[in-house]
C-alpha cells in the first residue's frame, strides 16, 4: 500500500464547487418526495402507530400489562431508556469532540448525527415518563409542589438523571439550532416559494453572513463544543450512576461510568452508520458523505467495541478478585444462568462481530458494514437488558428470584420508539439541510484563501 | 438620489476568497470603519483583514457558568442542610460529592443557553428580518458562493461616488447600491395577523378548557376514582352475605388487644388490680394522656371545670370522697367502659396509657387533698423546712 501522507484526503470528494454542494444538499427540500420516500415513511409511521396503540392500552389498563413485576421492576422501560440515550451520544461526539479535535471530516455527518441525538433523546425521554404509569400527572410537578416543605433529594442518582438528560437535550438542541442558522439563511435566499421563504426567514433570524457576526459565531461554536464535550461524557456517566450507586451485585461497580460512555459511543456510531448508508444513497450525497467517512466511523466502532469488551472481561476479573460471593455469583449467573442466551448474544455482537472491521475491505464494503452495525445495535440493546434484568432477577434473597418475561406490550412500545425515531429522521431529511451547508463549503477545495492571503495574489 | 430613497451602502461582490481578503484589507486600511464583509462561511484571516477585535462572548459564558454553579450549590446547601435537613444514606447534610452532578449540569445549562441568547440578542442584534441587505441580489449571491463587501452610509468618510470608485478599483464582479426599504405599516395591524392571533387565542383557551374540565374526568385520567379494590362499607359479590367488610374468625384476638373481662358491666363486683408502679415516667405518660383525652371535660386538675363552655355536660370533680375511694381498677373500668354520658375510651387510649392515667389521677387526688403529715414527709425527703 502506498498512501501519500503529505496532504490530507479532501473532505469533499469530486472537487465540487460551492454552488454544487449547496445544490446537492438543498435538493431534497425543493423537490417533491419520490415513491421510495413514501414507502419508508409509511413503514416507520406504521411502527409508530403500533407503538402508540400498545402504549394507549398500557395507559388505559395500567402498567400491569407489562412484564415488570417483583423482583424485576426495572425492565424494558429502563433498558430502552439507556439504549436510546446511548444512541444519542454519537451525535454530540461527532459535533463537539471531533470539532475540538479539528477533525474536518466531521462536517459532512455532524448535522445528521446531531439531529439523531435529539431524536434519540426524545425516544429515551418517553420511557421514564411512561414507566410512572400515569404520566399526565407529571404536570403537577410544575411548579414544584412543596406543601410539606420537603425538597427534592439532590443526592439521588434519579434526580441527577433528570438534570443530566434534560440539560443534554436542551444543549444538543441549542447546538443544533445554532449550526442551522446560516443554512436557514442560505435556504431563505435560494427558495422561490413565498411560504417557505417566510418560514426560513423566521428561523434564520435575519442572518446576513456578516463577518462581524461570524467571528462571534465561531467563538460560540468553540464554547458550545467545549461544554458539550464534558456534558456528553457526564450524561451516560450519570445514567450509569442509576445502577452503580445502588448496592445490587452486578450494578455496584466503579467501572460503570467509562464502560457506559464507551458503549454509548459504540452504539451511537453504529446507528449513525446504519442511517447514513441509506441517506447518502437515497439523496445522492455520496460526494459529501463519502466512503472515507463511513470507514472512519467503522474504526471508531472497532475501538469502542474493544473498550466494551475490555469492560466485560474486567467485570468478571473484579468479581473474582474481590472475593465477594454475591458478586461472583451474579457474573457466573450472567454467563451460565437462565439469561445466558442474552449474555452470549451481547458478547458475540459487541465484542466478536466488530473485529471484522480490522479488515479494510470490510470497513469499506457497504453490505458488510450494514450487517455488522445492525448486529452491534442488537448487541448493545442486549447489553442493557443483561445488566438490568440478570442482576434484578436473582438478588440476595433466593426466595424472591424470578424469571422475567416481557409481554407483547413491552415489545410493541419498543417497536413504537423505533417508529418514532425513524419517522423523525425521515421527516428531517426532507425538511432541513441534512448536511451543514456552510461548514461543508468552508472545507471544500479552494474555499479558504491561500497561505499568503489575498495580499500577494496577482 | 436623496429625494425618495435613502442609501444604506455600496456593495461589491468578488469571486474568490483571496480577492475578498484583499478587498477587506484595502477598505479597512483606507480608513473606513462602518463596513461589513458577507461570506457564505467564515473565511480564514478575515478578522485581521477587517481589524475585528477578538470576540468577548467568552465573558458571558464565564459569568453565567459560574452563576449556574453558585445557584445550584447554594440552593442544594440551603434546601438540604438548612431548610429541611435530612440524613440520606448516611451522608452529611452538605454532601458535596453527591451535589457535583447537579452543579455540573446546571453550570453547563446556564452557560450554553445564555451564551447563545446573548450572542443572538446582544452581539448580533437579531432577529432582524427588516435589514436593508435582505432580499437584495447582493445578499442572494453571498448566501450562495460569492464574497461581498459593503461600505455603509453611516461611515463618516462615506460619499457615494468616492466609495463606488474605490470599490471599482478592486475589480469586483458587480457593484450594487443598497437602499433602505420603504417604511411598511406594522404587520401587527394587518387584518390577517389579527385573525391569526384570534385563532390562536381560541385554540389555546378552548384546548385548556377541554383538558382541565373534560379530559381529566375521563378514564383513565380521572384521578383513580374507579378502582376494583374493596373499600370500607363497600358491597361485594364475592361473599354470600354481600358485605365487603368481614368480621374476624370467632375467638381471634388481635395483636395488642387483651380482652377486658368486665366490659359492659355498670357496677362490676370485682375489678382488675393496677399492674403498673407509680414511676416518674409512668406519671409523665399519664399526665400527657390525661391532658389530651380527659382534661377537656374533667379540667387540668380534675376539678370538673370543663373547657367546653356547656357544649357537653360537666362531669363531677374527681376529688370527692366517692372518687377518692374508688380502687385503681374501678377508675380503669370507668375509662374502659364509660359511665353515664362518658363514652368508652378503649379505641383511643391503649391499655398501658389507661393505667398511666389512673396513676396520674391518683397523683392529682393526693396533691389536691394533702394533709399536714404529707408536709412532714416532704420536708424529710427534700431537706427543706416548709411549714403550713
Amino acid at each position: 500500500m502506498n498512501i501519500d501522507y503529505s496532504h490530507e484526503v479532501p473532505t469533499v470528494a469530486g472537487r465540487l464547487t460551492l454552488a454544487q454542494i449547496e445544490e446537492l444538499v438543498a435538493k431534497p427540500m425543493g423537490t417533491k418526495p419520490n415513491k421510495k420516500y413514501f414507502i419508508a415513511l409509511s413503514i416507520s409511521v406504521s411502527l409508530l402507530f403500533t407503538g402508540a396503540i400498545f402504549l394507549a392500552f398500557s395507559l388505559y389498563y395500567g402498567t400491569g400489562l407489562w412484564g415488570n413485576n417483583q423482583p424485576v421492576g426495572w425492565a424494558f422501560p429502563i433498558v430502552n431508556f439507556v439504549f436510546w440515550v446511548g444512541i444519542g451520544h454519537a451525535g454530540t461526539l461527532i459535533s463537539a469532540i471531533l470539532f475540538l479535535l479539528r477533525q474536518k471530516w466531521r462536517t459532512g455527518i455532524a448535522r445528521f448525527a446531531e439531529a439523531m441525538t435529539i431524536f434519540a433523546v426524545m425516544c429515551a425521554g418517553i420511557f421514564p415518563v411512561i414507566h410512572t404509569g400515569r404520566p399526565w400527572l407529571a404536570g403537577y410537578l410544575i411548579p414544584y409542589p412543596n406543601q410539606h416543605s420537603l425538597w427534592v433529594n439532590f443526592t439521588s442518582p434519579l434526580v441527577w438523571d433528570v438534570f443530566a438528560v434534560s440539560t443534554y437535550f436542551t444543549v444538543s438542541f441549542v447546538f443544533w439550532y445554532v449550526g442551522l442558522i446560516p443554512d436557514f439563511a442560505t435556504m431563505r435566499d435560494r427558495t422561490a416559494s413565498k411560504i417557505k421563504k417566510t418560514i426560513y426567514s423566521v428561523f434564520s433570524l435575519g442572518w446576513r453572513h456578516s463577518n462581524r457576526h461570524w467571528t462571534h459565531y465561531e467563538k460560540s461554536y468553540i464554547l458550545l463544543a467545549g461544554f458539550a464535550t464534558p456534558l456528553v461524557l457526564s450524561v451516560h456517566t450519570i445514567v450509569s450512576f442509576d445502577f452503580a450507586v445502588s448496592i445490587l451485585p452486578g450494578w455496584h461497580t466503579t467501572i460503570f461510568p467509562p464502560y457506559f460512555v464507551a458503549g454509548a459511543i459504540f452504539s451511537g456510531f453504529a446507528m449513525v452508520v446504519t442511517v447514513l448508508v441509506f441517506v447518502r444513497k437515497i439523496f445522492d450525497l455520496q460526494h459529501i458523505i463519502t466512503l472515507d467517512h463511513l470507514e472512519k466511523m467503522n474504526k471508531v466502532i472497532l475501538l469502542t467495541g474493544m473498550m466494551v469488551g475490555y469492560a466485560y472481561a474486567m467485570e468478571f476479573f473484579i468479581a473474582w478478585y474481590s472475593g465477594v460471593q454475591a458478586e461472583q455469583f451474579v457474573f457466573i449467573n450472567r454467563a451460565f444462568g437462565p439469561y445466558a442466551w442474552a449474555y452470549w448474544i451481547m458478547a458475540s455482537c459487541n465484542v466478536l462481530i466488530p473485529q471484522f472491521f480490522w479488515f479494510k475491505k470490510i470497513r469499506r464494503s457497504i453490505p458488510a458494514m450494514m450487517v455488522i452495525v445492525i448486529l452491534v445495535n442488537v448487541g448493545m440493546w442486549f447489553e442493557r437488558f443483561v445488566i438490568t434484568v440478570t442482576s434484578l432477577s436473582r438478588d440476595f434473597l433466593p426466595s424472591s428470584w424470578a424469571y422475567y418475561r416481557p409481554t407483547i406490550f413491552d415489545f410493541g412500545i419498543l417497536l413504537g420508539s423505533f417508529g418514532l425515531f425513524f419517522t423523525l429522521v425521515i421527516l428531517f431529511t426532507k425538511s432541513l439541510p441534512v448536511v451543514s451547508i456552510s461548514e461543508v463549503k468552508a472545507v471544500a477545495d479552494g474555499a479558504q484563501p491561500t497561505h499568503h492571503g489575498g495580499a500577494d495574489h496577482e | 438620489m436623496n429625494n425618495d430613497k435613502k442609501i444604506f451602502g455600496i456593495a461589491a461582490t468578488f469571486k474568490t476568497p483571496n480577492e475578498i481578503i484583499n478587498a477587506a484589507k484595502k477598505v479597512s486600511n483606507s480608513g473606513y470603519t462602518a463596513f461589513d464583509v458577507n461570506t457564505p462561511y467564515p473565511v480564514h484571516g478575515m478578522d485581521s483583514a477587517m481589524k475585528i477585535k477578538p470576540s468577548k462572548l467568552g465573558f458571558v459564558t464565564l459569568v453565567t457558568g459560574l452563576s449556574g454553579a453558585a445557584i445550584a450549590l447554594l440552593f442544594m446547601y440551603w434546601s438540604m442542610s438548612v431548610d429541611y435537613p435530612l440524613v440520606i444514606g448516611g451522608k452529611p447534610f452538605f454532601a458535596l460529592p453527591a451535589f457535583i452532578p447537579v452543579t455540573f449540569e446546571l453550570t453547563v445549562l446556564l452557560a450554553t443557553v445564555s451564551t447563545v441568547i446573548a450572542m443572538i440578542a446582544l452581539f448580533f442584534r437579531l432577529p432582524d428580518n427588516k435589514h436593508p441587505l435582505h432580499d437584495t441580489d447582493y445578499m442572494k449571491s453571498v448566501s450562495a458562493d460569492k464574497y461581498g463587501i459593503v461600505i455603509e452610509s453611516t461611515d463618516t468618510k462615506f460619499d457615494e461616488t468616492s466609495a463606488t470608485d474605490f470599490l471599482k478599483n478592486l475589480n469586483p464582479l458587480k457593484i450594487e447600491v443598497i437602499y433602505y426599504p420603504a417604511e411598511e405599516p406594522y404587520p401587527i395591524f394587518q387584518p390577517k395577523f389579527i385573525i391569526f392571533l384570534i385563532i390562536i387565542a381560541v385554540v389555546v383557551s378552548g384546548g385548556t378548557y377541554l383538558m382541565l374540565n373534560k379530559l381529566l374526568y375521563i378514564t383513565p385520567f380521572n384521578w383513580m376514582m374507579e378502582q376494583d379494590k374493596l373499600t370500607p362499607q363497600k358491597g361485594s359479590e364475592l361473599f354470600a352475605d354481600g358485605y365487603g367488610m368481614r368480621t374476624p374468625v370467632e375467638g381471634t384476638v388481635a395483636k395488642g388487644f387483651i380482652p377486658y373481662p368486665y366490659a359492659g358491666q355498670t357496677n362490676p363486683t370485682e375489678v382488675l388490680s393496677n399492674p403498673f408502679l407509680l414511676t416518674k415516667e409512668n406519671i409523665e405518660l399519664g399526665k400527657g394522656k390525661f391532658f389530651t383525652y380527659c382534661s377537656p371535660c374533667h379540667g387540668y386538675f380534675a376539678d370538673g371545670d370543663s373547657r367546653l363552655r356547656g357544649q357537653f355536660p360537666n362531669p363531677p370533680t374527681l376529688h370527692s370522697k366517692r372518687a377518692r375511694d374508688f380502687s385503681d381498677g374501678m377508675i380503669y373500668h370507668i375509662i374502659t367502659n364509660g359511665q353515664n354520658v362518658m363514652p368508652s375510651y378503649t379505641s383511643q387510649i391503649s391499655r398501658e396509657e389507661r393505667w398511666a392515667i389512673v396513676n396520674y389521677v391518683r397523683v392529682l387526688q393526693r396533691a389536691k387533698n394533702a394533709s399536714d403529715s404529707d408536709l412532714i414527709d416532704m420536708n424529710k425527703e427534700t431537706g427543706s423546712n416548709v411549714t403550713n
